[in-house]
C-alpha cells in the first residue's frame, strides 16, 4: 500500500484552541498543548467513499427538499476546486455543506431565531470531487442571523463545509464567506482565524460560474494538506 | 473552471457549529434526509468481536456537551484498513463488510453519550496497539481534534506501543477504554474531557 507523509497543519492558517472572543470556546478548547503525534497507519489513511450512493440532486440545495416549489431567496452556484498544497487536484473526495435559508434560519429544532422557516429548502446538500478536484453546488444565499456570543452578535452569511480528503490527517470542515460582507470584520469565529489567512475563506464572485438568467456564481476554492508519497510496507 | 487556484495555503479551520446535524448527521438526528454515514460499522457478516463504544464529552466545568460529533476510523479485525487510495490488488484486503468509518452526535441520548457500534480492532501491521482514531467536533471547537482510544484489556501491546509510551505516564489513563460486559454486549467507555484534571490528550496530528 502506498501512503502519504503529510505536511504538518499549518498553524500560521488555523485558529487558536481558545479565542476568549468566542466564547464559546472558553469552556471547551483544550488548555494543554496538543502532543506530537509519529502517525501509524491510521492517521495517514482514510475512508472509502462510493459516489454511487449519492442522490441525483444531492448537489442541488434549491430542488433536494421541494415539497410544493421553490425556495425563497437568491439562487446562487457555488462551485470550486478541493488541491493540496502542491496543487495537485483532490478527486473523488466527498464535499458536505449545510447553511441557513434565504432569512437566516436553519431547519435545526435547535435554531430559535424569529425568522421563517422555508417549507421548499432543508439546507444541506454533498458532491464528490472529479479527477480535477472540481465540485459545484446550486444553492440560496443564505441569510445573516443572530447568536449569543455577545450583545447585538450577527453571524455573517456563510455555508459551512466538510471534505473528507484522502485521509484521516487532510480532515478539514470549515465556513465560506462572501465578499463584501461587512459584518465579517465583526465576527470573532473568522477573526480567530490569523489575519493572514482569513480571505482564504471568502469566496469569489465569479461570472465564469454565473450561469445567464439563472444564478450568480461563486467561486471557493480549498487547500487540503498535502505530502510526499512514500511506499511502506503497511 | 479553468485557470489557476486562487492561493496554495492551507485552508483555515472554523466551527462545525451548533447545527452539523442538517448536514453530516441528518438521519439519525430526525431529519427527513439520508445520511452518508451513520454510528456503525459493521455488516451482519462483518469478522470481529461486536463491541459498543460508549462516552460523552464533557467541557471544563464536567457538564455533557450536548452538540458534539465524534468520527470514527479504524482497522478490522485483522489490523487491515480500508483505505480510500487502497488498491484491491493488495492481497491483505480488508473485510470488504468493514466500512471502519462512522460518525457519531451526542445530542441524540438523553444522557448525552456518543454511542458507536463496532468491533474491536486486530492490532496493524505498523507495530502499534489495537487502537480507534477518534476526531472531535463541536460549537466552540475551532478546529478538530484528534485523540486515540486504546483498549484496556490489551495492557502487553499498550505497553509496547510507540505513540501510547510517549504520552506522559500520568496522562494515558485518559487515552485507555474501560471493558464492561453488559446483557446487551461488550460495552466500552471513553469519557472525553476537553479541560480539567482529566484533560484528554490530544494529538497534533
Amino acid at each position: 500500500m502506498t501512503v502519504k507523509r503529510y505536511y504538518p497543519r499549518d498553524w500560521e492558517s488555523h485558529p487558536p484552541l481558545i479565542h476568549p472572543d468566542y466564547k464559546s470556546t472558553r469552556l471547551r478548547g483544550p488548555t494543554r498543548p496538543l502532543l506530537p503525534l509519529n502517525p501509524g497507519t491510521g492517521e495517514l489513511t482514510g475512508p472509502a467513499f462510493d459516489p454511487s450512493i449519492l442522490a441525483p440532486l444531492d448537489h442541488d440545495l434549491t430542488r433536494n427538499a421541494a415539497r410544493n416549489g421553490e425556495p425563497l431567496g437568491e439562487r446562487i452556484v457555488l462551485g470550486g476546486r478541493v488541491l493540496d498544497e502542491n496543487l495537485q487536484p483532490v478527486s473523488g473526495t466527498l464535499v458536505e455543506i449545510w447553511q441557513a435559508n434565504a432569512a437566516g434560519r436553519y431547519a435545526h429544532r435547535v435554531d430559535q431565531h424569529d425568522a421563517p422557516l422555508d417549507p421548499n429548502f432543508f439546507g444541506a446538500g454533498r458532491g464528490v470531487t472529479d479527477a480535477e478536484g472540481r465540485y459545484c453546488f446550486r444553492t440560496i444565499k443564505p441569510g445573516a442571523y443572530p447568536w449569543g456570543n455577545h450583545d447585538n452578535a450577527w453571524r455573517p452569511n456563510h455555508i459551512h463545509f466538510s471534505v473528507l480528503g484522502p485521509a484521516v490527517a487532510t480532515r478539514l470542515v470549515t465556513q465560506m464567506y462572501f465578499p463584501g460582507d461587512p459584518l465579517l470584520d465583526l465576527d470573532p469565529i473568522f477573526l480567530a482565524v490569523p489575519a493572514g489567512a482569513r480571505e482564504r475563506l471568502i469566496a469569489g464572485f465569479s461570472m465564469e460560474l454565473t450561469e445567464p438568467g439563472i444564478a450568480l456564481g461563486y467561486r471557493f476554492d480549498i487547500v487540503l494538506r498535502g505530502g510526499r508519497s512514500t511506499p511502506e510496507d503497511l | 473552471m479553468a485557470g489557476k487556484p486562487i492561493h496554495r495555503g492551507q485552508t483555515p479551520s472554523q466551527t462545525v457549529g451548533p447545527f452539523y446535524a442538517l448536514g453530516l448527521t441528518p438521519r439519525e438526528s430526525g431529519y427527513e434526509y439520508s445520511s452518508l454515514f451513520g454510528a456503525s460499522t459493521i455488516r451482519t457478516e462483518t469478522r470481529g468481536e461486536r463491541i459498543r463504544i460508549v462516552g460523552r464529552v464533557l467541557d471544563g466545568e464536567g457538564t455533557p456537551i450536548d452538540d458534539a460529533m465524534i468520527e470514527l476510523w479504524q482497522a478490522d479485525a485483522d489490523g487491515r484498513y480500508r483505505h480510500a487510495a487502497g488498491s484491491s490488488e493488495d492481497p491483505r484486503r480488508p473485510d470488504p463488510t468493514f466500512s471502519g468509518f462512522a460518525r457519531a452526535g451526542t445530542g441524540i441520548t438523553p444522557d448525552r453519550s456518543f454511542v458507536f457500534r463496532t468491533i474491536k480492532p486486530g492490532g496493524a501491521a505498523d507495530g502499534q496497539a489495537p487502537h480507534v482514531i477518534l476526531m472531535i467536533f463541536m460549537r466552540g471547537g475551532l478546529n478538530h481534534l484528534y485523540t486515540r482510544l486504546y483498549f484496556a484489556d490489551e495492557a502487553a501491546a499498550n505497553g509496547s506501543d510507540p505513540v501510547l509510551s510517549a504520552v506522559p505516564e500520568e496522562r494515558r489513563p485518559t487515552l485507555i477504554a474501560q471493558r464492561e460486559e453488559t446483557a446487551d454486549g461488550v460495552v466500552y467507555r471513553f469519557d472525553i474531557h476537553m479541560q480539567g484534571a482529566h484533560e484528554t490528550v490530544f494529538f497534533d496530528v
